[in-house]
């Protein structure tokens, strides 16, 4: 069931599918997925979750000319193309988030149902601050304090790590640079393009998030035409991997809401 | 040898003022700007002195920072056009990737060529990696940027006849057509700086001047790695030794007591500039992945060595350290030029030196007694070193 590697849309990238069923498409955060995380499995207990890296992250190839977060939602719109994707639920954490926002926002003929947490890529604030904190302008601990709701467990032993997995969190590293420096993990056009997504969408976030407050998602689901907001207790910006359990609940209750 | 005169043109006053980083955060309520103003006037009137003296004279930029307060190399370049007289005015380096705007960088760069009349030495450089978070120039594609820049002021230099329009990547231009044209025919002399092999070859196939700073004895690898990329271009003489530069810190005196005190001093330099946050010493993408993935494991490859293969770190060496890496050259007049003709030789040619004369809390008293006991018993032995082809063919 599980391949490792798969060329879609003229791109190889590292493949992540598994369950039957409907299909959830999973757009991962900047710091990538592991094929172990629990969250996948949950999902994959009542749906067909398709998982990839996006270009450029994990293991998966940078093509040259893909430079922006447009080339990205380009690539998943013909993604969901090539695989056929029928009423597809499109799930996307943090930067996955605002990838989902920006592939919608063109098109959901193949979308049914929207899942945006902890999201970034609007701009709500004042234009002399960030609504984002600064990932790369802080020290890995401030990061786990910002980012997790239990900063001890985003703790890492590169020491003990193989060499392929580090060159996959330098490429995360690189690659959401690539995307997300400028403007800083946003597209200024994207709130005010935020009405053409007219499916069901749900907007879930950590309630202990301080990347991207619960207020930044409140705006988010405002901007939406069709969306709730809930918030994810003991959780923060990563709720798929400090909450999987109550994730995947609520991601699979939204769906048997709008089946 | 050309022997240039340089400074950062520090506020030393504030260094004892941080939290752990003298760059990006560092707040400017620190900076006095009636201190900061004698400061750039004392700092100007040395350099008008080693234009008096024979030097030559190299300038630079930073941002953010009490390490260096000239922010824009153009201000200090368009004072010393007009000021000084005979110089060369090497600007390195300008960082042109940073700019939004690369024509503005072409106009007045030609300007200031035209206004000294012909005396500009244009270095381009791709920065150092904590200028990136200033700048907010994305440092995945620097590079791309880099020479997207340099292939846009070049041909705007030397487009002479019509307008001409610029549709790439990263810059967009319409009507090209700078005035004043440059004084230099077909442009001012181009060099860069590198510390990589990759690079140091890129520049050899260009044939620009390469200067390198810090890298001790670990600069005849890269000079040879610009060697290779200068015969792969298909040159059959040998690169000449006016291909080559180095930046060294120099301590001297008519004792050597009294060198070492100077050299403690200009060491304000090595030991404060790498004062920064980690996070802003790493931008992504500005190393490889897979230097990336070796740092995160605590590797970090050593880049300043002894001529007996010691690792010298800039920031903590001892003054006697940084003589022994080549990164300062200190002592009596005839010390210091038997320690660069000695460099010189690892080099296997060396045709300009980069003198820091001046550094961190080193006074102006010192500096000119200095740079005018230099420039008396140091420079003209160097200006007639020989440093015959058949040398530089040896080191091909």
């Amino acid at each position: 069931m599980a391949e490792e590697q798969k060329t879609v849309a003229r791109v190889r990238l590292e493949w992540l599918e598994r369950g039957e069923g409907r299909p959830i498409l999973f757009l991962h955060p900047g710091i990538g997925i592991a094929p172990d995380a629990p969250v996948l499995d949950r999902l994959a207990s009542k749906a067909r979750v398709i998982a990839p890296s996006h270009p450029g992250f994990g293991r998966s190839e940078q093509p040259k000319d893909m430079t922006t977060i447009d080339d990205l939602a380009y690539f998943y719109l013909d993604l969901m193309d090539e695989l056929r994707l029928e009423g597809a639920t499109l799930v996307g954490i943090s930067f996955g988030g605002w990838l989902a926002a920006e592939i919608a926002v063109k098109s959901t003929s193949r979308i049914a149902r929207l899942v945006l947490a902890d999201a970034v890529g609007i701009k709500v604030g004042a234009r002399d601050t960030r609504d984002i904190a600064d990932i790369f302008a802080m020290s890995e601990a401030e990061l786990a304090q910002q980012a997790w709701f239990n900063p001890e467990a985003a703790k890492r032993d590169y020491k003990s790590m193989a060499e392929s997995d580090l060159v996959a969190i330098a490429r995360n590293r690189e690659a959401l640079a690539r995307y997300g420096w400028q403007p800083y993990m946003h597209d200024p056009k994207l709130k005010q393009r935020l009405h053409r997504i007219r499916v069901p969408a749900l907007v879930l976030w950590g309630e202990a998030d301080r990347i991207a407050s619960p207020d930044y998602g409140r705006a988010y689901a405002a901007a939406l035409p069709n969306a709730r907001f809930e918030l994810l207790p003991r959780a923060g910006h990563f709720p798929h991997l400090e909450a999987p359990d109550e994730f995947a609940a609520r991601v699979l209750a939204f769906e048997g809401d709008h089946a | 040898m050309k022997v240039f005169h340089f400074t950062e043109q520090a506020y030393p006053e504030a260094w004892d003022q941080h939290q752990g980083s003298l760059r990006v955060v560092l707040p400017n309520r620190i900076l006095d700007p009636k201190i900061a103003a004698e400061r750039f006037h004392r700092y100007y009137d040395e350099w008008l002195l080693a234009d008096e003296l024979g030097y030559d004279i190299m300038v630079n930029e930073h941002h953010s920072t009490a390490t260096c307060m000239a922010s824009t190399v153009i201000v200090t370049l368009s004072v010393l056009a007009r000021e000084t007289k005979r110089a060369r005015l090497l600007v390195l380096g300008y960082p042109i990737a940073h700019r939004p705007d690369p024509l503005r960088c072409a106009e007045e760069l030609s300007t200031i060529d035209v206004v000294s009349r012909g005396r500009l030495e244009m270095g381009f450089v791709k920065g150092v990696p904590y200028e990136i978070p200033v700048a907010n120039t994305n440092p995945v594609f620097i590079m791309e940027r880099f020479w997207e820049a340099h292939d846009f002021i070049i041909k705007a230099m030397t487009s002479h006849d019509e307008p001409f329009n610029w549709e790439g990547q990263f810059f967009q231009y319409r009507h090209v057509n700078i005035w004043p044209r440059p004084w230099q025919q077909p442009h001012p002399p181009v060099w860069s700086t590198t510390s990589s092999r990759t690079n140091a070859r890129v520049l050899g196939q260009k044939g620009y001047v390469m200067a390198t700073l810090g890298s001790g004895y670990n600069t005849r690898a890269l000079y040879d790695a610009y060697r290779e990329g200068w015969r792969a271009a298909g040159r059959t003489e040998p690169a000449p030794p006016d291909r080559f530069a180095y930046l060294a810190l120099v301590g001297i005196a008519r004792s050597e007591d009294e060198a070492r005190r100077r050299a403690e001093l200009v060491a304000g330099y090595p030991r404060t500039s790498g004062i920064v946050a980690p996070h802003f010493r790493n931008p992504p993408g500005f190393l490889s992945v897979e230097d990336n993935a070796r740092l995160l494991q605590g590797k970090t490859p050593p880049r300043s060595f002894t001529k007996d293969g010691r690792v010298v770190n800039m920031a903590t060496a001892s003054v006697q350290e940084l003589i022994d890496a080549a990164i300062m050259f200190c002592g009596t007049p005839d010390q210091v030029y038997r320690q660069i003709v000695d460099f010189t030789e690892h080099c296997g040619g060396l045709g300009n030196l980069l003198m820091m004369g001046q550094a961190g809390h080193l006074s102006h008293e010192d500096t000119v007694d200095s740079l005018t006991l230099f420039a008396k018993d140091v420079m003209p032995r160097l200006k007639e070193l020989k440093q015959s082809a058949a040398a530089a063919a040896a080191a091909e």
